[in-house]
């Protein structure tokens, strides 16, 4: 089996079930299974163990921000210190190499990366940078995510202050004469946090929060907690031959950015939004229970390919088979009746919006 | 109602009569976690030994059901389709999949008795 994180100890004791994933033996499921583990969080606070992720830390000044604008399609100038944007490091034709969530901190910039892609990430940086700034991929920490509507109360009651924090903005916090980065956000459809914090803290830590209520979540829920929650998965929604606009995420685009350009794959970015794409990304609602996996092929009524799933599940909050996939664009409406391929039979499905579940996140009034 | 048997596809069969009632193991909606799926085979339609008779989902993936023997199915439980999470609450009872009407009787003499199915099912989860 693969490298292990620093909780995996308090995962064998907990009884997971293993998987390798990345290159790091995760946690798929606990004792009480995904269905479980998937309502926990939604109705009160789970613990999800994503150290296998990249925390790539880059320090530098005012070059580091217009070299990093040079990369990514935000206006980090104009980014607040502690603010986090959702954002994807692409290829000159615009292909996604991977989506990440980067935060501007005191002399740098902290980016959360998948942990397939870290190494390959790190590489691309670093080449495109041309070395200038100092990059850590910071193995030393473990990130520890606390999801769910419980989880504001429980983790203040840990580390206090962390209430305070905004959706996508964080800060360094005091814990046991140590400094952990906490910021408000996480990949569940859930308010919730990330915190970043040494190794020899983590598993104490993830105790800490057990002890107040918290439960210990796999991967499995959180894929199909992502998913509720309408969240591309790197790999199967996003990976190089996909743009960010054919994954409907020009959201993610800062606006001056759209206009402007002068990022790696800005222009083919500016050509899809004029032009449109042949496909884009979409929810699909199989009719009764029928669960359409990755790569079920979507045809039209006249039996033309018209589409492929990328992921696909029972979605536990919404008691239903979901999905989410790429769909020639003239497909693309909402409740469009589309067919679904099988095991070797043509199932009715309907297109439909995103996400599948929905709750607000935390605000805050600035 | 004769004893229950086992296949090294984790299904269980009883017979009374010349009709079989087939479910899955215990052992295997452990090994599959949590059923969300549960896909029949259709009620007068010929199953052969060792074939596929119907399919399960779990949120993880899809695993094929085989039948132990062959026959004609006389008998589904929709219960299972409507609500699958009953198959992890009670495999080896109310939840049966399938009844089929036998074709070849000998074809229970290769399957395996209760404690040999155990240990079967202890060696290959290792």
């Amino acid at each position: 089996m693969g490298k292990k994180t620093s909780l995996n100890k308090l995962h064998q004791d907990n009884h997971a079930k293993f998987v390798e994933f990345a290159g790091y033996e995760m946690p798929i499921q606990y004792s009480k299974g995904i269905v479980e583990e998937h309502k926990f969080t939604r109705s009160n606070a789970g613990i999800f163990d994503v150290s296998h992720m990249g925390q790539l830390f880059i320090h530098g000044g005012e070059d580091l921000t217009a070299d990093l604008e040079k990369i990514f399609p935000l206006d980090l100038k104009n980014l607040k210190q502690n603010s986090s944007k959702y954002s994807f490091l692409m290829n000159d034709s615009a292909g996604i190499h991977d989506d990440l969530i980067i935060t501007k901190i005191e002399k740098g910039y902290l980016i959360i990366l998948n942990a397939a892609c870290k190494d390959n990430d790190f590489k691309i940086l670093s080449d495109l940078l041309n070395s200038k700034y100092e990059m850590v991929l910071d193995d030393q920490r473990a990130l520890i995510a606390i999801q769910g509507p419980k989880s504001v109360e429980i983790l203040n009651n840990t580390i206090e202050g962390v209430e305070k924090l905004n959706f996508m903005t964080g800060n360094w916090f005091d814990y046991k004469d140590q400094k952990v980065f906490v910021t408000r956000s996480g990949y569940t459809g859930e308010d919730g946090f990330e915190v970043s914090i040494n190794n020899d803290l983590a598993e104490g830590f993830t105790q800490n929060l057990m002890e107040k209520g918290a439960q210990l979540i796999g991967l499995g829920a959180r894929d199909t907690l992502r998913l509720e929650a309408g969240l591309c998965l790197y790999g199967h929604e996003l990976d190089t031959e996909k743009t960010p606009i054919e994954a409907n995420l020009k959201w993610a685009i800062s606006k001056e950015r759209i206009s402007n350009g002068g990022y790696v794959g800005s222009d083919k970015i500016m050509k899809e939004i004029q032009e449109g794409t042949s496909k884009i990304r979409i929810g699909i609602k199989p009719e009764g229970r029928l669960i359409a996996r990755e790569k079920t092929k979507i045809f039209d009524d006249s039996e033309k390919l018209i589409g492929e799933v990328t992921s696909g599940t029972f979605g536990p909050s919404v008691n239903g088979p979901i999905a989410m996939g790429y769909i020639d664009k003239e497909f693309s409406k909402v409740d469009t009746k589309v067919l679904l391929e099988v095991r070797g039979k043509k199932h009715p499905a309907s297109v439909c919006g995103l996400p599948f579940y929905k709750k607000s996140y935390v605000k805050g009034a600035n | 109602m004769s004893e229950v048997k086992f296949s090294k596809e984790h299904e269980w069969i009883t017979v009374e009569g010349d009709v079989a009632t087939i479910g899955i193991t215990k052992h295997a909606t452990e090994m599959l976690g949590d059923i969300v799926f549960a896909e029949l085979p259709e009620k007068g339609s010929s199953v052969e030994k060792d074939g596929t008779a119907g399919v399960v989902e779990s949120t993880k993936a899809a695993s094929d059901v085989y039948t132990p023997v062959s026959g004609e199915v006389v008998d589904t439980n929709q219960a299972i389709v409507d609500d699958p999470a009953k198959i992890n609450e009670d495999p080896e009872g109310s939840a049966w999949f399938f009844k089929l009407k036998l074709k070849d009787s000998s074809e229970m003499d290769s399957l395996m008795n209760k404690e040999e199915y155990d240990k079967f099912a202890k060696e290959s989860a290792s």
